[in-house]
């Protein structure tokens, strides 16, 4: 059974459906990207998988005994912290309340998981600081902290670089990364910043309009139609992405053999992709191979999605 | 000036008014902070013409009037909570239409019953001599528990009022914690009302809490701070009251606003804002 397990999943706002039909899976320790355009649904799928929301349709499954209380969530901020009299100290310590049953006060462990959350995303000398007097990466860190001290298994971050300069967002994806690979917890985020998503995520979900228009892995994602389409003359051929090339000169458009998935995520969205050679030839092309293997054999049940993993 | 002060405490009546109108201050001063940080500052305004509606009935009715405008202001508490969370009324018109209803109710009883005596004078502007009998008990009482239970939830309340979506994302029931914070509010509005008068009242729940936001950076020293300010405000107020036979409401709010000066300009000249 998987971490989270999505299934023909939409959500709507007033009978408006802005998600439709997801089908995806999450397992543990994976590190999954959420990207789209704007006005994707990107964050309404996140409070979904938060039951922040109800769906309109489909269901989230929740595996592994994986309960609310072991969620910890970044959200995009809101108006009342901006002027919030509210100490470092106070905002970190309140993601351990998940953990306290109808204890009222914090317990001395409570308090150490607290100091070592604010040690690891170096914030441990602004701990008596105001959090509205801090800098938009600080306090991004913050609630970070906040949100790895609510987190067990399971953490969702909701565009956490919005609005923070380059070296922020950098020292901010490099401690989420170290957070998935040391701790092991599985991490969902919502991004604009696709280089990043590629760079550090190990799953890419990728939101249209018109609902999924790819899940899978992050290499397959490279290889894929839908990323090209998206990115256009930007795209960076897979092997620039492990050896980044430092003359300066613009990378050699590479024309990449489109996979199995990427063909049938193109039929089943009907996108025109870069790689449109002709549907029926890769339909032909489906029905004699084999189908590649999987590297996670869970999924492949839901045949017509097959951009699944 | 100093034995006026003993001989206004040689009264019995000044004592209790003292001991309970201390312990509103505190409960109206620590809540009030987490009202004004979720934009619910209008509702304690709301609820407290509510309870006049209420008091009006109960004194038509002869009945108790803290009994009938307890239960009363509570429901109305709740209502606007949900009100806020569902309708498409949005909060701050919701508070209007139903704080003048009640106000409307409120004067039409009064004046088909006794007309405008004292009594009515008294729910409007507050005043000392209306805290009596088993008022002061019930007053005492009820804001013990309201500090007990605000006390023991305080790192929740903390947490829904910074960060509501948070909270409830991570498995906290927030809603059961926004529900807690309407029922504490209307307590406290209510019994503040026999003092306070229900015009005022809402100025002992924002009052303590913008001053203290001027100078203090942490939630708890906006608590301490705003508890503090508010019962040496209330104590003022009330010398002030005896001294110069002003009514007790005004003049604790006349102090409040000039508590907020002085930590205004205290915040600028030391560079704060």
């Amino acid at each position: 059974m998987s971490l989270l397990k999505c299934e023909n999943l939409s959500f709507a706002y007033d009978g408006v459906t802005v998600v439709n039909n997801l089908n995806f899976t999450v397992e543990e320790g994976d590190y999954l990207c959420i990207i789209g355009e704007n006005g994707a649904g990107k964050s309404t799928l996140i409070k979904g998988l938060l039951r922040l929301k109800k769906p309109s349709a489909g269901t989230v499954e929740m595996g592994q005994g994986l309960k609310a209380t072991e969620i910890g969530y970044l959200p995009q901020q809101t108006q009342i912290q901006k002027d919030f009299p509210a100490s470092v100290r106070e905002v970190v310590l309140s993601g351990c309340l998940n953990r306290m049953g109808l204890r009222p006060f914090y317990s001395r462990a409570e308090k150490a998981r607290a100091r070592e959350n604010m040690e690891a995303l170096e914030i441990l000398d602004l701990q008596d600081q105001c959090y509205r007097d801090l800098s938009g990466g600080q306090q991004q860190r913050v609630l970070l902290a906040r949100a790895m001290c609510a987190a067990q298994k399971l953490i969702l971050l909701d565009e956490p670089v919005s609005g923070l300069d380059p070296v922020a967002t950098r020292s901010l994806y490099a401690q989420i990364a170290r957070i998935n690979e040391k701790t092991g917890i599985t991490v969902i985020m919502v991004s604009h910043d696709i280089d990043a998503s590629l760079r550090y995520a190990s799953h890419i979900l990728h939101l249209g309009q018109e609902g999924q228009l790819f899940f899978g892995t992050q290499k397959e994602y490279r290889r894929s139609a839908v990323y090209h389409e998206f990115l256009g003359d930007r795209a960076v051929p897979m092997w620039k992405h492990e050896f980044p090339n430092r003359s300066g000169r613009p990378a050699p458009r590479e024309t990449v053999e489109p996979t199995e998935t990427e063909r049938r995520v193109q039929i089943h969205s009907g996108k025109k992709g870069l790689h449109r050679a002709g549907k029926k030839a890769v339909e032909q092309a489906d029905r004699e191979k084999t189908p590649i293997a999987h590297d996670r054999p869970s999924a492949s049940e839901s045949g017509e999605q097959g951009d699944k993993m | 000036m100093l034995h006026l002060i003993i001989e206004m405490f040689s009264y019995p009546f000044m004592v209790r008014a003292l001991l309970v109108g201390a312990l509103i201050a505190l409960c109206a001063a620590v809540l009030g902070v987490t009202l004004v940080l979720k934009r619910y500052s209008m509702i304690g305004d709301g609820l407290s013409h509510v309870g006049f509606g209420a008091l009006a009935i109960a004194s038509a009715m002869n009945a108790a009037p803290l009994a009938v405008a307890i239960p009363v202001v509570v429901a109305a508490a709740f209502f606007l909570l949900r009100l806020r969370e569902t309708s498409h009324v949005k909060g701050d018109s919701a508070i209007a239409l139903i704080s003048t209803g009640a106000l409307a109710v409120g004067v039409t009883v009064v004046s088909m019953t006794t007309g405008m005596n004292t009594d009515v004078y008294n729910y409007l502007f507050g005043s000392i001599l209306s805290m009596s009998g088993s008022d002061v008990w019930i007053t005492a009482v009820v804001s013990v528990v309201v500090l007990a239970l605000f006390i023991f939830f305080y790192h929740r309340i903390f947490a829904v009022t910074f960060d509501e979506s948070f909270t409830r994302a991570t498995g906290i029931p927030a809603g059961t914690y926004n529900s807690l914070i309407a029922l504490l509010t209307a307590l406290v509005i209510v019994i503040g009302m026999r003092m306070m008068g229900s015009l005022l009242i809402s100025s002992l729940v924002v009052f303590p809490a913008m001053t203290s936001m001027r100078l203090c950076r942490t939630f708890r020293s906006v608590m301490i701070s705003a508890a503090i300010v508010s019962v040496v405000c209330l104590l003022l107020g009330l010398v002030i009251s005896y001294l110069y036979a002003t009514p007790t409401g005004a003049s604790i709010v006349l102090c409040n606003m000039a508590a907020f000066f002085i930590y205004a300009v205290i915040a600028k000249i030391r560079g704060l804002d």
